[in-house]
């Protein structure tokens, strides 16, 4: 995501159109996510920003940056919520394609290459992996991200949880899930577990390794 | 809500029909949410006060302690909720909706300057949680006074005494009001209990 000017966040385009991940995420979810609830969010982080840019006084400033910054204790500022739901949902747009099983894209398709080594070599084997994923994001109590991601201390794979819209931070993202109820309400209704299987299919494992590679320095 | 034994506490029957608080609240929100949200988490409960029951360290506790209070909050909030919903009186369907003189109005009134100004306020503080959560009026107990406030994900309130409860997790309004949030809180005043939260009040603030 290209650091934008002040106030000038975009959402950005959906590398694919709304009904691409069908049968797995309907159309009709895709637009509300992507066209409401992503854009509702860019608008309004480009207020933020353009209100703080507007602040003339050094009091002022240093009040905004407080408002800007992560605020300690896990709490994050209302701005800073809002960047990270643009940074959260672009990156999982990017995460995502076509179902390779529909014949639309290279969706749940984990070729042969460093990242099915390192998931193999942490999990055991590809399914050992979704099915731990799946079960940890699932334990979720309330909104919030299931994450793979790599360890920036021992450059390993480990999944992780963000609450609410926190973003992570913890670890270089490699694939994260959204459980926000918003994400899969209106086809699974609330079996969650169901989605959380589905999404396999349209995971996009060839981003997900690009974002590995870049992770471990290669 | 009754004391139950460990372990078995039952989902309690909503005091209406499924489509009562139709259109406010569509009948097929009314049966996910009752029948399969939180009959989870009063399963959830259940199992989990059976395993603390079982359980003989500390740390085996202590690893309980989330799923209790998730769970627990869960049902507790939830039992709260159904009976502060009601029937609509503009649709004559039942007391939802209306608030008469009485102790709670004199009360909203003296805290917010009027009930509109109430719900305006509290639909701005409900509307501003970050996630999943609830929106509450609550009474404090120190000083009796009628307060707004908001706990997250399913914890229970325990800084208040609840008098009104609305949950905003999506799964309360997505299917009806879709991402429109504000719609979904404008709409439940017209099924708010108003005389169960007068019970509540008046219970709260010791009379």
């Amino acid at each position: 995501m290209a650091a934008a000017a002040t106030g000038q966040h975009k959402l950005p385009d959906l590398p694919y159109p709304y009904d691409a991940l069908e049968p797995f995420i309907s159309r009709q979810i895709m637009e509300l996510h992507h066209k409401k609830h992503h854009q509702t969010y860019v608008n309004a982080l480009n207020a933020a920003e353009v209100s703080y840019s507007k602040a003339s006084t050094p009091k002022e400033r240093i009040a905004l940056q407080a408002a800007l910054k992560f605020n300690g204790g896990g709490e994050y500022s209302d701005a800073f919520i809002k960047l990270a739901w643009h940074i959260n949902h672009t990156l999982f747009w990017q995460n995502l394609a076509g179902a390779a099983s529909e014949g639309k894209g290279s969706g749940g398709a984990l070729k042969d290459g460093p990242l099915k080594k390192a998931i193999d070599e942490t999990f055991g084997s590809f399914d050992n992996f979704k099915k731990e994923f799946t079960t940890t994001t699932a334990g979720i109590q309330g909104s919030g991200w299931g994450w793979l991601g790599v360890n920036p201390q021992n450059k390993r794979l480990e999944i992780t949880t963000t609450p609410n819209q926190d973003p992570l931070l913890t670890h270089a993202p490699v694939i994260g899930v959204d459980v926000w109820e918003h994400a899969f309400y209106l086809q699974y209704l609330n079996v969650k577990a169901d989605y959380l299987n589905a999404i396999w299919n349209v995971i996009n494992f060839e981003e997900a390794e690009k974002r590995y590679l870049a992770a471990v320095g290669k």
